[in-house]
């Protein structure tokens, strides 16, 4: 089951320039959460604290409480224990693409010490049809490699690999960008689908697609969390006038 | 300032609306002006105003559905295109009304010109202040204005109240002036009707500028 992700007063730094600044939130569990903003505000920043890839990048480092349920996920675990915890989807589906569509999805596992079988197999069948990929690829699992199927269904196979290691948080960072309506669709559907086991959270440059999966929608501007509230509300009647002025193409 | 073409097709929205408004108000004006000379040319204006109303609600809501179809609008333009979609139904429904009181002057014509305990000019003169004011309110995205509007609304309906009483009493006390009674009762109810479709413009105007439901003001507000 997804939990509750509470951040306290986040801040980020990449070298000396500071790109999130104090940012509070509560992102509830078993819910999508979209993020939006303009290139460079710091969404995609935030997100990467959220897993603590952030700090990988050289000369980057975050200040501040993530709470993930109860535990403060920079005081409480180490980055490895974190990822296990919080899977995540990036923008260009990234499968590995020397191994075949079973491995892919098995990778975490067999990192994780996983050996057996009959474990593997189930959790794999299992990652696929959540993944809504396993009709599709049941055949070829050990003959096709990840990298020869089509871009939607290696997004998905992402995914799948993403929810094997059975996280509690899914954090998407412009999952569907890459891909054509159908696939989109398809990753949406995903979406809505496995909130209720999972929390998600997606940053998403397309306003329709957070208006679509997410009940929860925040607005970065220049590092700062402008505005946080149900979708619904941020779409039709946001109270900050920068939130309105980006959602209607204003800015600039 | 981005996404030019739109905003200049949210104007050109706004434009046409205005446009049938003019011919809605002329309509009501001329249906009213009637009333009180009998002239029946008048009436004959109102009723071939009516196609014309009738073809521009058709084109004000394509022009809307393109824009929500192919533009995806968000918060302000959203509610803004909600707004004179709502709009333009009523002004398409008080171009009716200025055709159905058109139709009661005829017939008052053929009918012997009596004195009738009612107002209607002046049920006229207001229910018009109110359409004027709450499309004024709509041209300058003035919340306060159409909140305005929203206060004469009950002057209008007591004035119909008003009228309903004393006709139904000539009906009972002078039966033999039943149909002319009859035809003002008419009048006045669609005057007042005039009204409340300027009330519902007023709150879509509101609705726009505010982000605020205020329709039903009986029911609790869902707005923030």
């Amino acid at each position: 089951m997804g939990v509750d992700i509470r951040v306290e007063n986040l801040n980020a730094w990449y070298g000396p320039v500071h790109t999130l600044h104090d940012v509070s939130l509560h992102i509830p569990a078993n819910h999508a959460t979209a993020l939006i903003g303009p290139s460079g505000c710091g969404k995609s920043t935030f997100v990467r604290c959220l897993n603590r890839m952030h700090e990988t990048s050289p000369g980057a480092r975050a200040d501040g409480t993530v709470l993930m349920g109860d535990i403060d996920i920079y005081k409480d675990a180490t980055p490895v224990e974190i990822r296990r915890r919080v899977g995540m989807v990036f923008q260009r589906p990234n499968p590995f693409p020397t191994m075949s569509i079973y491995d892919n999805v098995a990778s975490g596992l067999k990192l994780n010490g996983f050996r057996k079988k009959r474990v593997l197999d189930e959790v794999v069948e299992r990652s696929l049809k959540q993944a809504a990929l396993w009709d599709e690829v049941k055949d070829d699992l050990k003959k096709k490699s990840g990298a020869s199927i089509s871009g939607g269904q290696q997004q998905r196979l992402c995914i799948a690999r993403a929810l094997a290691v059975d996280p509690e948080v899914l954090l998407m960072d412009e999952p569907a960008s890459a891909l054509d309506p159908v696939s989109t669709a398809k990753i949406e559907d995903l979406i809505f689908k496995l909130k209720s086991q999972y929390t998600i959270v997606i940053v998403t440059h397309n306003m329709q697609q957070a208006a679509r999966v997410a009940e929860n929608t925040g607005f970065f501007l220049m590092g700062k969390l402008v505005e946080f509230a149900p979708t619904t509300k941020i779409f039709t009647n946001p109270s900050d006038k920068r939130t309105e002025d980006y959602i209607t193409g204003r800015f600039g | 300032m981005i996404r030019i073409k739109f905003q200049q097709s949210l104007d050109e929205l706004k434009e046409r609306l205005l446009v049938m408004a003019g011919l809605v108000e002329q309509a009501i004006q001329r249906a009213t002006e009637a009333y009180t000379s009998r002239d029946e040319s008048l009436c004959e204006l109102v009723k071939m105003s009516e196609p014309a109303i009738n073809r521009m609600e058709r084109e004000i809501d394509q022009l809307a559905l393109d824009l929500l179809a192919m533009e995806q609008p968000m918060a302000v333009d959203l509610r803004f295109i909600l707004s004179v979609i709502r709009i333009n139904v009523d002004l398409e429904r008080m171009g009716d009304q200025a055709v159905n009181i058109a139709g009661r002057v005829l017939d008052l014509g053929k009918q012997a010109n009596v004195d009738l305990p009612v107002d209607i000019p002046r049920l006229a003169l207001l229910s018009a202040a109110m359409v004027r004011k709450a499309l004024q309110a709509f041209i300058e995205g003035d919340a306060e204005m159409a909140q305005s509007v929203l206060m004469l609304d009950d002057q209008v309906d007591d004035m119909n109240r008003d009228a309903f009483r004393a006709l139904g009493d000539l009906i009972k006390d002078k039966p033999e002036l039943a149909p002319q009674a009859l035809n003002a009762l008419i009048i006045s109810r669609n005057l007042e009707r005039v009204g409340d479709h300027a009330t519902n413009i007023a709150e879509d105007v509101i609705f726009w500028v505010r982000g605020r439901d205020v329709r039903h003001h009986s029911l609790p507000d869902d707005g923030d």
